[in-house]
């Protein structure tokens, strides 16, 4: 398949699904899309169109938390990012983990350092961060102050 | 039969991420695995978005420091792909010769301690040996000997002499005879292809599934390569060969690195003797809003950056993946069903950061006995002593 | 001097712990074996376990998960047991300092004897550093 015709593929499939479809580069596509449409879609690219899932990339927009899920197809060179957006104060999504292998460690990442929920996610227990670190902390959250006031942050000179 | 737990690690020497791993055990054979990673984790990702965007390459460069260029490199592709634009010439060949010459030492690190595992230390003394050359050539382009600093957005912090060229040539090329030597003995040594070939075996479909990376997807048949994939620098430029193989055990893991070292010295070899003239740097004046995604080939694999930017001097939002968090779960595939004394090659041989294996602890349920990391590698090693005795060539 | 401690310097056997590092000390202090470095010319070993050291190497910038493991095999240590900090990192925690996940810096945890700067140092250094620990210590008591 070329490049317009893998876009016209997901286009007609996922077509109440886009919200914002962004043609960046010649290797790069962005898409906003519903939260809902992550799972059949993500699944689309890497099953049927043989995408690689490099990463999922979590982060925190003060009014909102985005997740965008990097695909690549290596013999088109080009990345497709699917774009979700998620309330911040009750971020939850259906997990991808519970599907693919490749996507279950990154969303142990991002449930611990963003706070997202994955729903049906198999395994979510601490992936980076120490079992002692205490709940409802995200350090990766805009707004994450010290919580430890054992810690030390000058050089003590 | 009873099932007995091995506690694994976290403490490993050599390796950038401890990792704790509990294996299963039904007499010899391991029939479940877990990992446990984080005790390396730094939160370079936040201490990121406290850097502007030209400070940022010196924190990631300290991610690893065995791939420590490669994170530079796809950061500063990520910053790059913001807004669209090209790095002076000159500055894409100094950035290949980095680049390559830290998979040739990876590799040969790597090397080193699959052969200390397999029990055969002369290995592991040699190629070290041989690795210190390629530090020497990276410490005359550079000025140390790890962590390069030679990376900004836009271009190289440092140029590369005329005078330094044929020193540089002379010893990345010095590497290259021993190198053919190992790569006969591994092709024609009877013993590590008992020890290795049929071990470990990540099949494609496997490979693909769990999105493995580098040699360890290369090993398994699939051509993936983003030097090849998604060409960056010079490399579409150069006449180079993606090393493939189809069996996907140790054996293969170990061929496709050593295959790829001396591919590189070719790169390098290249790269040093039509080295343009030029600027060396874009200057970037500031970094307009917008998101940029940056990957590269790190010697593990692909190694991948997206960095966000509102048009502050500082980024909003740094994501960093190393490549071993992809290649990490495979263990699931590959250990279960092997014997415990082939454990410690079988996870050395994604080239996790080396030596995750140097330091066990076996316990039995019971607590009636107990190992130690050391008697793991023992006991790899008397298994190669013991083949070499079976296939006839003395101890 | 006390015999362990003389028969300590004589032979030290080192042992190295790395408390979240970027791996770079680490391959340094591993190099220091290998044939261009050769640290057991003086009588320093790589011990594969820790009721086997006299010397701790320690890097890395103790975060949060490593740092419980760190104080629990520094217990396991047989005393005497001397401490090495080697890289900026076990040092002060160089650029990690303000990280979440660093919250105290090695010597406020253990007693460190020598600190060895450097990101990273190199073998030469770490040789010198550990070399400067014996006369040090040999010359105290």
């Amino acid at each position: 398949m070329t490049r317009e015709e893998v876009l016209k593929d997901i286009r007609s499939k996922f077509e109440g699904e886009i919200l914002d479809f962004c043609d960046k580069s010649p290797h790069r596509v962005y898409m906003e899309i519903r939260p809902e449409a992550i799972v059949p879609m993500a699944s689309h690219l890497f099953l049927d169109l043989g995408a690689r899932f490099n990463i999922a990339s979590g982060m925190d927009m003060m009014d909102r938390i985005e997740i965008l899920y990097h695909h690549t197809l290596e013999d088109l060179n080009l990345m497709i990012s699917l774009r979700v957006r998620l309330d911040r104060d009750n971020p939850e999504i259906d997990s991808m983990g519970a599907k693919l292998e490749a996507y279950n460690w990154i969303e142990r990442e991002i449930a611990e350092i963003l706070g997202v929920r994955f729903r049906g996610h198999p395994d979510m227990r601490h992936l980076l961060l120490a079992d002692n670190w205490p709940d409802g902390v995200y350090p990766l959250r805009q707004d994450y102050e010290e919580w430890d006031p054992s810690a030390i942050r000058d050089r003590g000179v | 039969m009873g099932r007995t737990i091995v506690p694994i690690g976290p403490y490993h020497p050599l390796q950038e991420e401890p990792e704790f791993f509990s294996l299963t055990v039904e007499g010899e054979r391991v029939v479940d695995i877990d990992v446990r990673i984080g005790y390396n984790h730094r939160g370079i990702e936040k201490l990121s978005e406290r850097k502007n965007f030209d400070q940022s390459t010196f924190v990631i460069e300290r991610i690893c420091g065995i791939c420590s260029t490669s994170h530079p490199f796809a950061y500063t592709r990520a910053v790059e792909d913001i807004f669209p634009m090209d790095v002076p010439e000159r500055a894409k060949y100094i950035r290949t010769i980095i680049a390559e010459g830290e998979r040739i030492h990876s590799h040969l690190l790597w090397l080193g301690l699959a052969g200390h595992f397999l029990g055969y230390n002369t290995v592991y003394m040699w190629v070290w040996k041989l690795r210190e050359e390629i530090l020497d050539a990276m410490e005359i382009l550079s000025g140390n000997r790890n962590n390069y600093a030679m990376f900004k957005p836009g271009g190289v912090r440092r140029d590369i002499k005329e005078s330094d060229i044929p020193d540089v040539l002379r010893k990345v090329e010095s590497i290259v005879g021993t190198l053919e030597m190992l790569r006969d003995a591994i092709m024609d040594d009877p013993v590590i292809h008992a020890r290795t070939k049929g071990v470990g075996v990540l099949t494609k479909e496997k490979s693909i599934e769990f999105s493995a990376l580098g040699p360890t997807s290369r090993a398994s048949g699939v051509a993936r390569d983003v030097r090849k994939d998604s060409p960056y620098a010079v490399y579409d430029r150069l006449d180079w060969d993606m090393i493939v193989t189809q069996n996907g055990d140790v054996f293969d893991k170990v061929v496709v690195r050593v295959l790829e070292m001396l591919e590189s010295v070719k790169i390098i070899r290249a790269c040093l003797l039509n080295l343009p003239g030029g600027e060396i740097d874009a200057k970037i004046k500031n970094v307009p809003p917008g998101e940029g995604v940056g990957h590269i080939e790190a010697p593990r694999g692909e190694t991948f950056h997206y960095v966000r930017s509102d048009g502050t001097n500082r980024p909003v939002r740094h994501k960093v993946r190393a490549p071993t968090f992809m290649n990490l779960p495979t263990y699931k595939a590959t250990v279960v069903g092997e014997t415990i004394s082939d454990a410690t090659i079988i996870l050395a041989a994604i080239d996790p950061c080396y030596c995750c294996t140097e330091r066990m602890a076996v316990r039995d349920v019971d607590g009636a006995r107990l190992y130690d990391g050391q008697d793991l590698i023992r006991l790899s090693q008397l298994k190669t002593e013991r083949l070499r005795k079976e296939l006839g060539f003395g101890s | 001097m006390s015999m362990k401690l003389k028969a300590l310097l004589k032979s030290p056997w080192v042992f190295h712990l790395s408390t979240g590092s970027c791996n770079n000390c680490d391959i340094e202090v591993l190099d220091c074996l290998t044939p261009r470095f050769d640290i057991e010319r003086f009588g320093m070993l790589l011990a594969g376990s820790i009721k086997h050291a006299d010397v701790l190497l320690v890097t890395g910038s103790c975060n949060r998960m490593s740092v419980e493991r760190m104080k629990r095999m520094y217990e396991q240590v047989p005393r005497p047991c001397l401490v090495v900090a080697i890289g900026e990192c076990a040092l002060s925690r160089g650029m990690f300092i303000h990280s979440y996940n660093c919250p105290v810096p090695l010597d406020q945890i253990i007693p460190v004897d020598v600190y060895i700067p450097g990101c990273p140092p190199k073998p030469e250094a770490i040789i010198a550093g550990v070399v400067k620990l014996i006369e040090k210590v040999g010359s105290k008591t």
